[in-house]
Parts: C-alpha cells; sequence; structure tokens
C-alpha cells in the first residue's frame, strides 16, 4: 500500500573511516525528501546518488539480497543492531519508522574479531573460521533421502530449523556489550547436534567451534540476551545454554 | 591431558560456569548467614553463644579457607572476565542502546553492584570480625560480646544507610547471578524457566529484606 504522508527530512551521523588504519569520525549529512516507504538501505542509496553527484566519496555499507535472508546488511542504527525493529533486519527497515526532522546516528558493527574495512562495512570472516572450525557434517549423506527415513522427533525438528533461521549477520555479537559471539555459534552447534547426522561428532564440533571463538577475541557471554532481543531471526537463548551443556560434558569425556 | 584442561578451564564457557557456581555457593553462604545472625532477635545470649559456638569449632578454619577460596575465585573471574570483554570491543559506540527488549538494570550493573559489594565486605571484616572486642561471660564461659559490637555499629543512622544501601546492591547483583548460573552451566528449559527467574527474583528480595531488617532493629534498640 502506498504511504501518501509527506516526504522526510532527516539529519543523519554516519561514521566515516577510509580504510582499517584510519582512525574515523562522525561525519553530518542532511538528506531532503526521503520517502518513507524506502527501505533504510534504499534511504542510503539515495544519499549516495546525491553524494556522487556532487563528487564526494559514497558512504560505504554492505547489503545483498535486501530481503532479509542473506545475512549481508548491518549498521548500528541508533546504539541498536538493524535498527528499533524486533526481528528486522537492516534491509526490511523502513523509514516509515522514523519521523521527519529526525537525526539518525549509522555506525559499523563493533568488535575486536569485525575489524571496520572501510565506513559501515565490517569483516565479519571470523564467523566463516568458525564455522570451518566445526560447523560442518562431514559424512558422505549421498543424495536426498525419502522423507522420515531417519526418526527424528517434532520437537527437535523444529528445535534445530529454529536455529538454523540464523543468517550470520553478526547482530548478536555487535548488540552484546561484550561482544560476545556465543548466540551465533550456539545457533551453529544446536542446528546440528539436535539431528541424527550432526550427533555423531557433535562433541568434537562443540569443543573446536568454541576454542575457534575464544580464540578469535570475541568477547564473554553474561547472560544479558540483548544477542536475542537484536537477532533479526529471533534465535533463542536457550541454544546458549545447550552450547554451555553441550561444552561441558564433551570437555570431560574428551579423550584428549 | 594438561594442555586439555588449561584450555577447557580458560575458554569462555567454562569461566562463565565457575563463575556461576561460585556465585552459587556464595548464595548459599548469604543464606546462612543470614538465617544464623536471625539469632540476634533473641538477645545477646543466644547471639553471642551462636558467634562463640561457630568460632570455637576447629573446622572454622576449613570452612573459612573454603569460602576463601570461592569468593576470589568469583572475585578474580571477575576481574577477568570484565577485562577480557572489554578488549574484545577496543573502538567503544558513538550511541549504544539497548532494545529493552533484553537486558535489564540488574544485568547490566553487575561489575558495579558486585564492587560496592567488595567494598562492603572488606569494611564489614573491619567492623565486626576485626573490630573492638568486648568480652562478656554467659553460665562461666566467656566469649566474644559480638552484639555490643553490634549495637554500637548500628547507632549511627550512616552505618545503617550505608549497610542497607549495600545489601540492595547485592540484592540486585543477586537477583541477575542466580539465574544467570543457572544458564551459564546449561540448564534452560521452557518448562522451569519462569520458575527459576521468580526463585532468583525471590531470593535476592528476601536476602535484601532478610539483611536490611538487622541494622534497622539494632539502630532501634538506641544504642543498648
Amino acid at each position: 500500500m502506498r504511504n501518501n504522508t509527506v516526504s522526510m527530512n532527516l539529519n543523519l551521523k554516519i561514521w566515516r573511516q577510509k580504510d582499517g588504519k584510519d582512525k574515523g569520525f562522525i561525519e553530518d549529512y542532511r538528506l531532503d525528501g526521503v520517502s518513507p516507504d524506502m527501505s533504510f538501505l534504499e534511504m542510503l542509496d539515495m544519499l549516495n546518488e546525491t553524494l556522487i553527484r556532487e563528487g564526494k566519496d559514497p558512504v560505504a555499507f554492505d547489503h545483498d539480497c535486501r530481503e532479509g535472508i542473506c545475512g549481508m546488511c548491518s549498521l548500528m542504527i541508533n546504539g541498536q543492531s538493524h535498527g528499533p525493529e524486533a526481528e528486522t533486519t537492516t534491509c526490511q527497515l523502513h523509514m516509515r519508522k522514523f519521523k521527519n526532522g529526525d537525526t539518525i546516528v549509522i555506525e559499523p558493527f563493533r568488535a575486536k574479531a569485525f575489524p571496520v574495512l572501510k565506513d559501515l562495512i565490517v569483516d565479519r570472516s571470523a564467523f566463516d573460521e568458525i564455522i570451518a572450525a566445526g560447523g560442518y557434517v562431514s559424512v558422505n549423506t549421498g543424495n536426498a533421502q525419502d522423507a522420515n527415513t531417519l526418526p527424528i522427533s517434532k520437537i527437535n525438528a523444529e528445535l534445530s530449523m529454529d536455529a538454523a533461521a540464523c543468517i550470520g549477520c553478526g547482530a548478536c555479537v555487535a548488540s552484546c556489550k561484550n561482544a560476545s559471539a556465543m548466540l551465533f555459534v550456539s545457533a551453529k552447534v544446536s542446528q546440528l547436534s539436535l539431528l541424527p547426522q550432526g550427533q555423531i561428532e557433535a562433541e568434537a564440533r562443540v569443543q573446536s567451534m568454541v576454542n575457534k571463538m575464544d580464540e578469535l577475541g570475541f568477547g564473554n557471554c553474561t547472560n544479558e540476551a540483548e544477542c536475542e532481543a537484536s537477532c533479526p531471526k529471533g534465535i533463542d537463548i536457550s541454544n546458549i545454554a545447550r552450547m554451555n551443556r553441550e561444552y561441558l560434558t564433551a570437555s570431560v569425556k574428551s579423550q584428549e | 591431558m594438561v594442555s586439555h584442561f588449561k584450555k577447557v578451564l580458560t575458554s569462555s564457557i567454562v569461566k562463565k560456569q565457575l563463575m556461576g557456581v561460585t556465585g552459587l555457593l556464595l548464595c548459599g553462604f548469604l543464606l546462612s548467614h543470614m538465617l544464623g545472625n536471625c539469632l540476634m532477635y533473641l538477645g545477646p545470649e543466644a547471639f553471642n553463644t551462636y558467634a562463640y559456638t561457630l568460632t570455637s569449632n576447629k573446622l572454622i578454619y576449613v570452612a573459612e579457607a573454603g569460602l576463601l577460596a570461592i569468593f576470589f575465585t568469583h572475585l578474580g573471574l571477575a576481574i577477568r572476565l570484565t577485562i577480557e570483554n572489554n578488549i574484545a570491543r577496543p573502538v567503544k559506540y558513538y550511541m549504544k542502546q539497548n532494545s529493552g527488549r533484553g537486558s535489564n538494570f540488574a544485568s547490566s550493573t553487575m561489575p558495579y553492584t558486585g564492587l560496592i559489594v567488595l567494598i562492603f565486605i572488606v569494611l564489614h571484616l573491619i567492623n565486626f570480625k576485626y573490630g573492638p572486642y568486648y568480652t562478656q561471660a554467659y553460665n562461666n564461659v566467656e566469649m566474644r560480646d559480638l552484639y555490643r559490637v553490634m549495637i554500637e555499629h548500628f547507632a549511627s543512622p550512616l552505618n545503617v544507610l550505608w549497610y542497607i544501601f549495600a545489601v540492595l546492591s547485592l540484592g540486585i547483583h543477586v537477583s541477575h547471578g542466580f539465574w544467570s548460573a543457572f544458564q551459564s552451566i546449561g540448564f534452560n528449559h521452557p518448562k522451569y524457566n519462569c520458575i527459576l527467574k521468580c526463585t532468583s527474583k525471590a531470593f535476592a528480595i528476601f536476602i535484601t529484606l532478610g539483611f536490611s531488617a538487622m541494622p534497622i532493629y539494632c539502630f532501634l534498640q538506641g544504642g543498648h
């Protein structure tokens, strides 16, 4: 449905940083004529078009599918990862959630393990390293099997699917006051350990993924649940509890 | 084997689990300390005899050593975790807001309430354990008159207010810590989560009110 309200004029405070070595600073921009129907990223596109026309360097930001499923968009919007809306990625956040004349602060996700590459783009390959450390099933599963050949309880199938909804965007790390990656890692651990195919390597997996997470310099969880609150996919912190107990039992039972 | 244990003990998860377990043990100490001190309501003899019975038992040194070990593990880990968490975000946000759907006052102030409690414990030991030494005899047994120390200390309204402030901080600390310990250990179940969070808050309120009542009672005795 078309929103007939008049266009909005915004004050933007955006983090600008040339590269990883640059110190960076907050720059003020004025953007007039923003449609309330625009997504947040379209608003940034509009700003960039203006900047390019003026011969200035456009603001670099990550994005891809713009459908809320790829996990590529990020941004801290007014101090909240993916902005103020619950279970909404930045690309699915619309300008109608803001008011005419608003000042919006836009910053990159911040963590030691997520270094800024340029402006609002951070390097989230630390997540790829955690996955590479064990976030997979190494048995050859062959072709797709007939439905229901593997007995999986309905509850576990649902819990696993809920955990698998994680798009790996890093909002949990960004919103955590300790920059902890526990929600992401626990979602990946849970998604596999709840299913028969993943159980075979469950113990080795949780240990290597947690060790990799620690090694990469993420912080420690203090059970505040800001990660869960800011997760665009609503991943539950019960996954963190599952990982905590799996890590403990795996460490005790380990052959090492 | 040794390197495995070292890695496990220094992992983010086990550090938090040790933090939680030591915290729960300290909650147990709080409960017994509070219930034992309630004997003061029965008068000086009951309270002093209780203190004498506790301190004259040689096993008290073992218990105190255990308590100190638990306490310093909790404190040491708290310092280490806080430093690590600060390092994990070297560049701070220009603007950071909580969503209002996750953290609460208790959870976001754990290091501060913990620090208040630490200062309080040091002063508490100076004021009482290592405070003035009066003696009193009951049935020809001479013992320390701790009751008098307490009554004299809490004759000052400032001491009463500081005590209540510290105990309130402790209650806030425990209201998050109690539940948090279970989550760290891995106990999170939809059937029990609600009752666990309620127990956490109820325990915190019980401890806060229980400890706060004592200095007020002493103050109302008017220094005698």
